[in-house]
């Protein structure tokens, strides 16, 4: 019973300036299904992060569409919760209060919504703590419940964990497959990690730079928890690594 | 000689492991030592200033002995002079302070978060702020007389000012980050001023409040100066025509004294509002 969450349809994007321009995304087809969980990966610069930030509509100075569950997207709104590569939680608010954000934390039954979410992230305890006083990880979690709180339709990560140490990334990227596993959230990550997108994703987009297209669709049927040091994860990410690094790839094997 | 050395190292160890009782002695003897260094130049000086004026070797008539100071107090405060005339200024110093207060705060928010607003405000009010308040008093007394009128009006100009200049700043210093945070969360335009806007400008905003009260409170002195019959400033004017010399250093003590209060209790503002941040230290 898949049905489309998200479609994207010709998108293109270009940069201007002065003395040059850029064509940064170029001829973008995309269909996301209800629940999946994609990874859009590619060298810096091939436009991931402008892509997601179209989709999120914080960036609408593009052409082609964007329709999310059929309606097209031309504004950023709590449907599509988006998490920054910086946790960017308000400072003067408490893990509780930054969560709940413009909702009042006196309704019972907001209170009770942040309560379960600060459980589904492990952050007991640390209801009334300030930013200053967390760690980066931390500090995500309550960025990501902050998302989840709104229920959006699709949850937009752009390189989330790309400022943590590899321990605490690890173990983040096990916490979000806890939480797509339990609430079936489409998720969508913007990565230049192979191992990251190959142990979350049911599918990882591979883009191309300059201009940025789409590369690749390679569909991950791995079952979960996926072990990093499996067979079948060290063949694909071999794939994934000859993908990325040379263009001379035939392109047969990735069922394009 | 590394032997010697070797032995003088275990033999020293216990001396620097005292128990804690001794060590919080020895802080408040540290304490006591550092309060009495302090206390040294001010309490020679005093001393000398009363030993000096005492026995006319400076002219006791323009160096008044600390003693006769204190005196004064004692007298002042016990026939409620001094309380009456430091409610006036006190009245005088809050009304200016809060009507040219409240006016920058408002005027540097919106001029701080419409671009539009600073081109049509920020020109003027910053060619204002160039004229000396010393320059447009006659001016202020022409239109409005001596009355209370031009004094608050006055104070208020005065403290408009550091209010607007701290309010603009902190208006634009809000993080365009968290400012697609609130566009994702769909924040309405006044939650965005309301939970964005002000949060992130109140640090500048503390700021401004301690500025704005200190030049309020410079501003009574000029008010007070140019003509009153009752206030600080009026008292120090009045004992200079008598020449009582030490009612004058009553009343300079008495603004320091005053000031000091007020900023300090707008830094525990400071440390009570903004125990989020994260380089606040005060």
């Amino acid at each position: 019973m898949p049905n489309t969450m998200l479609e994207l349809t010709a998108l293109n994007k270009t940069f201007y300036s002065s003395d040059y321009t850029t064509h940064v995304l170029d001829h973008i087809h995309l269909t996301i299904e209800t629940g999946e969980f994609i990874t859009l990966i590619g060298p810096s610069g091939c436009g991931k992060s402008t892509l997601l930030k179209i989709i999120a509509g914080l960036d609408v100075d593009y052409t082609g569409e964007v329709q999310l569950g059929g309606e097209k997207v031309n504004a950023p709104s709590q449907e599509k919760g988006f998490i920054f590569q910086e946790h960017r939680l308000f400072p003067w608010l408490t893990v509780e209060q930054n969560i709940a954000a413009e909702l009042s934390l006196k309704d019972a039954s907001i209170k009770q919504k942040v309560d379960e979410l600060i459980s589904l992230v492990k952050l007991s305890g640390f209801e009334k703590s300030y930013p200053k006083q967390l760690s980066g990880g931390m500090s995500q979690r309550v960025a990501i419940a902050r998302a989840l709180l709104r229920n959006p339709k699709v949850l937009l990560l752009d390189e989330p964990f790309g400022a943590l140490d590899a321990f605490t990334r690890n173990h983040m990227q096990e916490a979000l497959l806890d939480i797509w596993r339990s609430n079936r959230t489409t998720m969508v990550l913007v990565t230049h990690d192979i191992d990251e997108s190959l142990f979350l994703s049911n599918r990882v987009i591979v883009l191309d730079t300059k201009p940025g297209r789409i590369k690749a669709s390679i569909p991950i049927d791995l079952p979960y928890p996926r072990k990093r040091s499996g067979k079948a994860f060290q063949e694909l990410r071999a794939k994934l690594i000859a993908l990325l690094e040379h263009e001379t790839v035939d392109k047969q094997d990735w069922q394009i | 000689m590394s032997k010697t050395s070797n032995h003088a190292i275990p033999a020293a160890n216990p001396i620097s492991h005292r128990p804690s009782w001794s060590s919080k002695k020895e802080k408040k003897a540290k304490l006591n030592l550092s309060i009495f260094r302090g206390a040294l130049l001010p309490v020679s000086v005093l001393l000398t200033w009363q030993i000096l004026s005492t026995n006319e070797i400076i002219p006791s008539q323009l160096f008044p002995p600390p003693s006769l100071i204190f005196q004064t107090f004692i007298e002042m405060i016990s026939s409620g002079e001094l309380f009456h005339h430091l409610k006036i200024s006190i009245v005088r110093a809050l009304l200016g302070f809060t009507i040219g207060g409240v006016s920058g705060l408002l005027i540097g928010l919106f001029v701080g978060m419409f671009q539009r607003a600073e081109q049509y405000i920020n020109p003027t009010v910053q060619m204002l702020r160039a004229i000396p308040l010393l320059a447009i008093t006659p001016l202020f007394i022409l239109w409005f007389g001596f009355g209370e009128l031009s004094k608050v009006l006055l104070i208020s100009l005065g403290a408009f000012f550091p209010m607007y200049v701290n309010t603009f700043l902190g208006a634009r210093n809000v993080d365009s980050k968290l400012f697609d945070v609130t566009r994702v969360l769909e924040f309405s335009r006044v939650q965005q001023v309301t939970k964005l806007v002000l949060p992130s400008a109140l640090p500048n905003v503390l700021l401004g409040l301690r500025l704005s009260l200190s030049i309020a409170w410079m501003c009574l002195v000029v008010a007070e100066l140019m003509g009153a019959d009752a206030g600080i400033g009026y008292l120090i004017q009045e004992a200079r025509s008598f020449m009582r010399t030490e009612v004058i250093f009553l009343g300079i003590l008495l603004f320091a004294a005053v000031g000091k209060l007020s900023d300090s209790l707008v830094r525990v503002l400071e440390s009570w509002l903004l125990h989020w941040q994260d380089n606040y230290k005060g």
